[in-house]
């Protein structure tokens, strides 16, 4: 079945994950996300970031209630399903990059190609298009160990796009950063976005979240404390 | 709160070593494993080695066995002049004078003809202790009384044991025990009183056992002779026994075992080494960035290294005294076997074995985890902090790029580059698992050459169905002990094998003793008849006897005599003599290798007294064999013959050294398997944050399994490589070695048993061992929590 645009592309419904013993990471959260938003969730240490990001990527599964993306739930994927899935419908860029250091660069945007089985041309032709999108095609056959953090976070993006997921997430993309290069990553998402790419954005940054990001909900002890659209909190 | 450091066992040092320790639950685990399984291998092959190199000497050591057995003539010499030559000089304590006389012991029951039971040397002795020849009691025990008799363990009749009544002339007697006298000074016992009636009135020869203060070879053996000679009234001697001579007919069991034990002894302790080597040092190396820490804290390079000794050596100690209880444990079995074979009453894993062995191993672990530990901790502190989880960086980027670009799945290019990012844990695994190919791939070819040997080795298993012209009838009721009837008239059973629809050919074969090329008491000859076409044997060199007047020899009989293939051998009974000519050299197991075989016509002339005959029978094709030897049987029953299927040999050396191949063979596997999981834990662990990125780009639990088993894999194909032509080339000097040993010539194609099919599956030996090793923690990589590896450090 392939979802309709009008659908929202993620729906968390009742959405609750708690650890052990602890205090609940997200509690009874309802979300949705249109296609083509740009989210940015915002909140302190603890807050349940991290949680939901994990939740969207299928890294983790939730206490209670329904994740849905992009019409399929998330929440009842096996292990097998999930890494399917984020083969195909998410791509994720972290702060540290967690690009493979003994890979070169276009080894590393290619992986999530070669995993899915991609025939190698098209992976080839789509691994240049988006190094030569991205600005870093001149660095395609050096190890990522050489680049600028800058550039890495480059490379992250590309690789999160190789296999053109409807879903791309973001976490602290510019935590590592200076401030140039957290200015490049900024406007690289805002131009993603721009094209039509959703994207939900984890980030302290503020500036980051204003300038990238058409909505942002804030998360306080694992509840959305506020939701808006084309606001930004300072 | 401030890490004081202080000693292992308190303060920070001690917190440090415990946290390390309970930390590293998996490591912690493989640690003891690895001691465990390598100190276990290496007592057992260790104490198997030593079994194999001296069993009779400490046997006969433990039992204060007599150096020198003198016979006196009684009526020469009195018992208390005897008693005096324990002041010769060279004697160090003697035993005796003991009564001792020659006796035939029957059952009670007639004996059929052909079964003349030999004579045996029965002692009269009070106790089975004393200075010298301490016998040990198996069964039973020491005779009290007159009518009691205690057997010696090789003159045990069939079918005999405590209890069984026995008869020595016209003395009714009772067996009541069952002893092991390692210098064989006796064959039975019974109380001194008893010995006279045994002797018929005559005065008993008077029987003296001596150990000498010097009696490492015969010269000094023959000097102690002397000096008791010199010391009884002269003719008195009437026979004399070195040990010596005991010692060398012992020892041809033992031989066997030898070379083969060694090899897996060596291979045994080499991988317990290497693996140990292993787990220790990759344990160490994968804590760098712990130690770092350490130092941040205030510890010295020197407690660094004390504490990863310690850390080490817990589990280490843990493994060590259970590895040290599962090879005495595992030896009690496996010894018992070797005891049977080599003919002593107990061999038992020596306890110096029990204390050096584990000593070793932790002396090993404490100095492989002292090395990398305190080379990291001399390390800038800095430095070591930025190191983090070590992922093989830049080492042989090149190479992995090209195997990236295989047409192969991602996750298998991915797994075949691993071993190059760390390729001194990928060699010294691969070294692993070679050990253990090596040591499947012996395995594999002792067993199929012992298999060859037994069926080889015995030249009368002949044809499909054998006839046994004797049987043992049932003995009456409420005495369940088979008797033997009285041999059936061979003409008898020939002709109704004859008239059996399906019989195709058929021989005849009977055993006797001969004198023959000058050989002390003779040499085994069996006699042929009939149509050998089914008649199995292997030769050496020459070929099978033909016409009248040819004969092959077994191996041991040629070397032994120095007669060669193409020489006549002259045999006689009883004045009576025949020449044949040896034309080959017959690949024969039974009867140590003595036995002559030639065609009945060939010693006609001799006359000698045969033991009751066999037939061989060799069934016509489409003939199904048991229910022909069934037909058969019921046909020959009358006739007091009976026929079954021919049997395989059966020997107990042959059973107890593939028992054996098997534990050794399993044990080294075990610990190759422990060297791979250790390896792959330590990668995974290394990898980790990898894992969880390609975890998070989409790899499937099943592709990551494919890639660590791949990384292995590959390294396991490899060392199946090297592993395999290793093996078959120890099995090449091992097999003609335990051929020599016990003086034969293994038949060239027996040794040669590696055919291309076996040699290929071998090959994946490694690949097995290596995937096997990688399983569980490929399925541990497979289950990491992706999110917690991403954030890994």
């Amino acid at each position: 079945m392939t979802p309709s645009d009008t659908e929202p592309l993620i729906d968390l419904a009742e959405v609750g994950r708690t650890y052990e013993d602890g205090p609940a990471a997200l509690a009874a959260l309802d979300l949705r996300v249109a296609r083509g938003e740009s989210l940015a969730v915002l909140g302190p240490s603890g807050s349940g970031k991290s949680t939901l990001l994990n939740l969207l990527a299928g890294l983790d599964r939730p206490s209670t209630g329904r994740v849905t993306v992009d019409g399929l739930r998330v929440d009842r994927l096996s292990e097998t399903a999930s890494a399917r899935y984020r083969r195909s419908r998410v791509g994720m860029v972290f702060q540290f990059f967690n690009l493979l250091d003994d890979l070169t660069v276009l080894d590393n945007v290619l992986l999530p190609a070669q995993l899915a089985g991609t025939p190698r041309g098209k992976a080839a032709a789509r691994a240049a298009e988006l190094l030569e999108r991205l600005g870093v095609a001149r660095h395609a056959r050096v190890h990522p160990g050489r680049l600028s953090g800058g550039e890495r976070q480059r490379v992250a993006v590309a690789r999160a796009l190789m296999n053109r997921p409807p879903l791309l997430l973001a976490d602290e993309p510019t935590g590592a950063l200076d401030t140039a290069s957290g200015a490049e990553v900024r406007d690289l998402l805002r131009g993603l976005n721009a094209d039509g790419q959703t994207i939900v954005l984890v980030t302290h940054d503020l500036a980051l979240a204003e300038a990238c990001a058409t909505r942002t909900i804030e998360l306080v002890d694992g509840r959305v404390t506020r939701d808006d659209a084309r606001a930004v909190t300072r | 709160m401030s890490a004081r450091p202080s000693g292992p066992g308190g303060g920070a040092l001690g917190r440090v070593v415990r946290a390390g320790v309970g930390r590293r639950r998996t490591q912690t685990a493989v640690m003891v494993l690895t001691t465990l399984l390598s100190v276990a291998s290496a007592v057992l092959a260790l104490g198997l080695l030593l079994a194999s190199g001296a069993p009779f000497d400490r046997a006969f050591a433990r039992q204060h066995g007599a150096h020198l057995t003198v016979r006196f003539d009684g009526a020469k010499v009195t018992p208390e002049r005897l008693a005096a030559t324990a002041r010769a000089t060279g004697v160090a304590a003697a035993s005796g004078p003991f009564a001792v006389t020659a006796l035939r012991l029957s059952a009670d029951r007639s004996a059929p003809p052909g079964f003349a039971p030999p004579p045996l040397t029965v002692v009269g002795r009070a106790s089975a202790g004393g200075p010298v020849d301490a016998v040990t009691l198996t069964e039973g025990r020491w005779a009290t009384a007159p009518g009691e008799i205690v057997l010696e363990r090789g003159s045990v009749p069939p079918a005999s044991g405590p209890g069984t009544r026995l008869t020595g002339g016209s003395v009714a007697l009772t067996v009541v025990g069952i002893a092991e006298s390692v210098g064989e000074s006796a064959d039975a016992w019974v109380v001194p009183a008893q010995l006279t009636a045994l002797a018929g009135g005559r005065p008993p020869a008077l029987q003296m056992l001596y150990r000498l203060t010097a009696a490492d070879g015969t010269a000094e053996v023959a000097a102690g002779r002397k000096a008791v000679t010199a010391a009884a009234p002269p003719g008195a001697v009437t026979g004399a026994r070195s040990y010596l001579d005991v010692r060398e007919a012992a020892r041809q069991n033992t031989a066997a075992f030898v070379p083969f034990v060694t090899a897996f002894a060596l291979l045994g302790l080499a991988m317990s080494v290497l693996v140990i080597g292993i787990v220790v040092s990759g344990a160490v190396g994968a804590a760098t960035r712990r130690i770092g820490i350490l130092k941040s804290l205030g510890f010295t390079p020197l407690q660094v290294g004390r504490a990863y000794v310690a850390q080490a050596l817990i589990p280490g100690t843990v493994g060590a005294v259970l590895g040290a209880a599962l090879g005495n444990a595992l030896a009690v079995p496996l010894m018992a076997e070797v005891a049977e074979v080599y003919g002593t009453t107990e061999v038992l894993v020596p306890v110096w074995v029990d204390l050096v062995v584990p000593a070793g191993a932790l002396a090993l672990v404490a100095g492989t985890a002292f090395g990398p530990a305190l080379r990291a901790a001399r390390l800038p502190t800095a430095t070591v902090l930025r190191i983090g989880p070590a992922t093989g960086g830049g080492r042989g980027r090149a190479i992995r790029g090209l195997l990236g670009r295989l047409p192969l799945p991602r996750p298998v290019t991915l797994g075949l580059a691993g071993p190059f990012a760390r390729p001194g844990r990928a060699a010294s695994t691969a070294a692993a698992v070679t050990f253990g190919t090596l040591a499947v791939t012996l395995a594999v070819g002792l067993g199929s050459t012992l298999v060859a040997v037994k069926t080889d080795g015995d030249p009368d298993r002949g044809g499909d169905v054998t006839v046994h012209t004797i049987t043992l009838a049932q003995g009456k009721p409420g005495d369940p002990t088979p008797r033997p009837g009285k041999p059936a008239d061979v003409a008898a059973v020939a002709a109704a094998i004859a008239a059996l629809p399906g019989t195709d050919s058929v021989y005849r074969t009977a055993h006797t003793q001969l004198e023959a090329a000058g050989l002390k008491g003779g040499a085994p000859l069996v006699a042929y008849e009939g149509d050998m076409a089914g008649s199995p044997h292997t030769m050496v060199s020459g070929r099978w006897f033909g016409a009248t007047g040819e004969a092959v020899a077994a191996s041991r009989f040629l070397t032994t005599t120095g007669v060669r293939v193409g020489d006549t051998v002259t045999l006689s009974e009883q004045g009576r003599t025949a020449r044949v000519r040896i034309v080959g050299e017959v690949f024969d197991l039974g009867d140590g290798g003595m036995t002559l075989r030639t065609g009945a016509a060939s010693v006609a002339a001799l006359r000698a007294r045969y033991q009751p005959a066999d037939f061989a029978v060799t069934v016509t094709a489409g003939t199904d064999a048991v229910r022909y030897a069934q037909r058969l049987d019921a046909a020959l029953s009358p006739l007091g013959a009976e026929a079954a299927v021919t049997e395989g040999s059966k020997s107990s050396v042959i059973r107890a050294m593939q028992a054996l191949i098997v534990m050794l063979t399993l044990m080294l596997v075990a610990v190759a398997c422990l060297g791979v999981l250790n390896t792959v834990v330590l990668d995974t662990r290394d990898r980790v944050r990898d894992l969880g990125v390609h975890k998070a780009l989409g790899m499937t639990p099943r592709q990551t399994i494919a890639q660590v088993l791949t990384s292995v894999g590959a390294l396991g194909l490899v060392s199946g490589l090297v592993g395999v032509p290793l093996g078959v080339a120890l099995h090449g000097r091992v097999m003609p070695a335990m051929g020599r040993a016990v003086g034969t010539t293994i038949p060239p194609a027996d040794i040669d048993v590696y055919g291309t099919p076996l040699l290929v599956l071998l090959a994946t030996a490694g690949v097995v061992i290596a995937t096997a090793g990688a399983l569980l923690p490929a399925g541990w990589a497979a289950r990491t929590a992706t999110a917690r590896a991403l954030r890994a450090e």
